[in-house]
């Protein structure tokens, strides 16, 4: 027997526990990409539904739309909802609900009735309500809704097969039962536009009910569609009497508002009939644990010492399985250069390849436990405390307290970042937060601040210094959204009311899925880009061949008299190879640029090839520095090397430059999509690139006079 | 008197609502609607931002939002809480 395609949208508030109930519906094919409501991306997930009777097959795909609170266009993400729900194909809407805040989570319900749609409300955390000592007759909500309600518990798996059977059992359906009653002054004019079509036999897609409660409601597309049929004539004296009778009945004038208020009282009125709460326990520990993080005084102390924490764990506990990966690359490159002997085949693999995504993939550990505290912080609900800490603070910046969503989310990956800025409702506070994203560090960056921090500073201050970057970093991006706000993007505020979720334990699959994701796009990275990257720099940094200089050398090399001497010479060697190779030209071309700030022509390089990714930073100098090195086993790590190349006041320039210029070729690109702007693009690569460059001279400088 | 003049414990009922209608429809969406009754959570430091508990629904407002909101102060509120 064939099986059939259902075509599920599932729609839900923020904080529903949407992206749970998708993890649970679907154990087997998972790509869910979206949590606790920051990305935009609509993500699909299928599943397989075998009914028992006939034994029909049923392929159920899922679209997970973003957490709307209403079907408004309030922000973008809820935006991208109700155009889905308008205007794409799908079968049914499945109402994600939570039922331990029923009535405002009704107030979405009642809205997606009056889209007409098939329909299934699921009753997520049922398990969490019961805790509360909240009760909830499913069934008779099923009888006022109109439509099937399945208490479902995405973390005990209860009543997930239910809603399955229940998708099926409504997918088959002819038409949607689902009802909202009004108030007697608007049902009366209901009945008139039903019966008006009803004698008419009037052709539509939808059941008359719904076409009046449109009409009535001013529905722009349903005005536009019906404005050239001749009953339009006919129809509109009696839409203008019956809007007449309703604001008269109200005694206001704008139609939303009075049926958000039907809503409200429908809402209100579901609720009271089949819901009872027999205590109040759970909501009391949310309350403790607020009075704590989000006091007064201690509020951001505690918010400002996690994060320091984070940083600090994802350093020392990083470093130890660093040190294994780095080893284990050395090893191998160790084992080519054996096997393959003094080959330039031996030197791609070794120097080009295994040293350049090596050094990116050591950084490994330290990404996965960055992304963890962050998916941590935002799974347990901290993430919108700290907005609402953070907010009082931001709004002096011109910022919104939305926008630390985006801009933590930075400090994993610019990328995703730039997208989570969708949350932020005025363009103006978008654009903002979208120019001064880059000044918050991403992990990409990770490495160079490792690696700089760790030859400069030592292992056990590297922590430290690292928070001190981001620090730095997030306080240039706050000066720079200030004289954005002030000078540039002038505009209206954008109101600040936002939910406070429910402290939770954090998922650990959730959680998981997360890294895992963010994990495996960073290896990608490394295996496909930055790998191309470190074969490209290796080439151009070996290539063209001076058999002239090298014979030369060689010469002088045979008649060396001490070992000190043969190796001194050897070194100079290379380093003669190099500046006359493509990638020595490259920056020597460019070296003026960056002579300034003391940058030799190598950290120039790095920084150009850095526009690729940041990590290519510090496989470029692996590159560089590791060529020709292999004499001197003992000052063989990059670290040693820099030490050996780099002062003090340059290394504190580089550090500089890299925390401010662009982050990379990708996040460019999904700037220039978010903005829509060539323009915009052209202002952030020159803004920051010229911000990196006069604060990297006064780091140079000022720490030269000091030194 | 307006929801900014409520002190932490206080509780009232929403009386009206002074703001154009997106931010009204998204206080709305909320549950924030005149005749329900909600309790001051806290504030953050210099009051700019405070947090509301309505229909146990925790929401955080800016200054500037709460005091588009009109609210009726229940008396003796924050002693019978003991504060």
């Amino acid at each position: 027997m064939q099986t059939e395609k259902i075509r599920v949208a599932l729609v839900g508030q923020p904080n529903v526990g949407k992206s749970s109930l998708i993890n649970a519906i679907s154990n087997a094919h998972l790509h869910v990409g979206n949590f606790a409501g920051v990305t935009v991306d609509i993500s699909e997930v299928e599943t397989r539904y075998c009914d028992p009777q006939g034994c029909q097959e049923y392929d159920i795909t899922i679209v997970d739309l973003p957490g709307t609170y209403s079907l408004n266009d309030y922000s973008m993400e809820e935006k991208v909802t109700k155009d889905f729900l308008l205007k794409e194909e799908y079968d049914l809407i499945v109402n994600v609900v939570d039922s331990t805040h029923l009535q405002r989570n009704l107030l979405l319900t009642a809205e997606l009735l009056e889209l007409g749609r098939k329909m299934v409300v699921a009753l997520n955390m049922i398990d969490e309500a019961r805790q509360e000592g909240i009760e909830i007759d499913g069934e008779q909500l099923s009888v006022i809704l109109g439509v099937p309600v399945v208490p479902v518990s995405a973390k005990t798996k209860e009543g997930i097969e239910s809603l399955k059977k229940e998708i099926v059992t409504v997918y088959k359906k002819p038409q949607t039962e689902s009802k909202i009653v009004y108030s007697d002054y608007i049902e009366e004019e209901i009945d008139r536009l039903v019966l008006f079509f009803a004698e008419r036999n009037y052709p539509s897609e939808i059941p008359y009910r719904h076409l009046a409660i449109r009409l009535l409601k001013e529905d722009t597309e349903i005005y536009k569609k019906m404005h050239d049929e001749p009953i339009w004539i006919e129809l509109l004296p009696l839409l203008r009497e019956a809007l007449d009778h309703i604001y008269l009945h109200s005694g206001k004038k704008n139609i939303q508002e009075i049926f958000a208020d039907e809503h409200f009282a429908f809402a209100k009125g579901a609720k009271m009939e089949v819901m009872s709460t027999k205590s109040m326990r759970a909501k009391s520990l949310t309350q403790k644990i607020d009075n704590l993080l989000i006091n007064k005084y201690l509020g951001i102390p505690i918010f400002l010492f996690l994060m320091w924490a984070l940083f600090q764990l994802t350093f020392s506990l990083g470093q130890y399985p660093m040190d294994w990966i780095q080893a284990g690359f050395d090893w191998l490159a160790d084992q080519t250069r054996l096997l393959l002997g003094d080959t330039q085949l031996a030197s791609v693999i070794a120097d080009g390849i295994l040293g350049g995504v090596g050094a990116v993939v050591s950084f490994l550990p330290n990404i996965i436990i960055l992304f963890f505290g962050i998916a941590l912080l935002e799974t347990t609900g901290y993430m919108s405390r700290v907005s609402f800490l953070l907010d009082g603070f931001f709004h002096k910046f011109g910022l919104h307290g939305k926008s630390f969503v985006p801009l933590v989310t930075g400090f994993g990956c610019t990328v995703p970042a730039y997208m989570a800025a969708r949350t932020l409702k005025s363009r103006t506070d978008r654009l903002i937060t979208l120019f001064i994203l880059g000044f918050f560090s991403c992990s990409a960056r990770i490495p160079v601040y490792v690696l700089f921090a760790g030859a400069f500073f030592g292992a056990e201050h590297a922590g430290s210094i690292l928070f001190l970057i981001y620090i730095t970093g997030a306080l240039f991006g706050l000066m720079a959204a200030k004289f954005l706000r002030v000078f540039i993007f002038k505009g209206e505020d954008d109101p600040f009311v936002m939910e406070m979720p429910k402290y939770r334990w954090p998922s650990l699959k959730l959680i998981y899925h997360v890294v895992y994701g963010q994990s495996a796009d960073y290896l990608r990275k490394a295996g496909s880009f930055i790998l191309l990257a470190s074969v490209l720099i290796w080439f151009a940094s070996n290539y063209p061949k001076h058999p002239e200089i090298e014979q030369q050398f060689q010469t002088k090399i045979e008649r060396a008299a001490s070992p000190a001497q043969k190796a001194a010479l050897e070194g100079k060697l290379q380093e003669k190879l190099l500046e006359e190779s493509y990638l020595g030209q490259v920056g020597k071309a460019t070296q003026p640029f960056f002579a300034p700030l003391g940058f030799d022509w190598k950290l120039g390089v790095a920084l150009e090839a850095g526009l690729a990714a940041k990590e290519v930073v510090v496989s470029t100098l692996g590159v560089l520095y590791s060529l020709g090195d292999t004499v001197d086993a003992a000052a063989n790590s990059l670290q040693a090397q820099l030490k050996k190349h780099v002062s003090l006041p340059v290394a504190l320039a580089f550090i500089v430059f890299v925390m401010l210029y662009v982050p990379c070729f990708a996040a460019m690109a999904v700037f220039k999509q978010e903005t829509g702007s060539w323009l915009y693009l052209l202002y952030l690569f020159v803004g920051t690139t010229g911000v990196a460059w006069v604060f990297s001279f006064l780091t140079y400088n000022l720490v030269k006079l000091m030194v | 008197m307006l929801l900014t003049e409520l002190r932490k414990g206080d509780r009232g009922t929403i009386r009206r609502i002074d703001a154009d209608p997106e931010l009204k429809h998204r206080l709305h969406s909320f549950g924030i609607i005149p005749g329900e009754t909600l309790e001051v959570k806290g504030c953050s430091l210099a009051r700019q931002t405070m947090e509301i508990d309505v229909d146990g629904t925790l929401i955080a407002l800016r200054k500037e939002e709460a005091e588009k909101i009109d609210v009726e102060k229940e008396e003796h509120s924050a002693l019978i809480k003991g504060e």
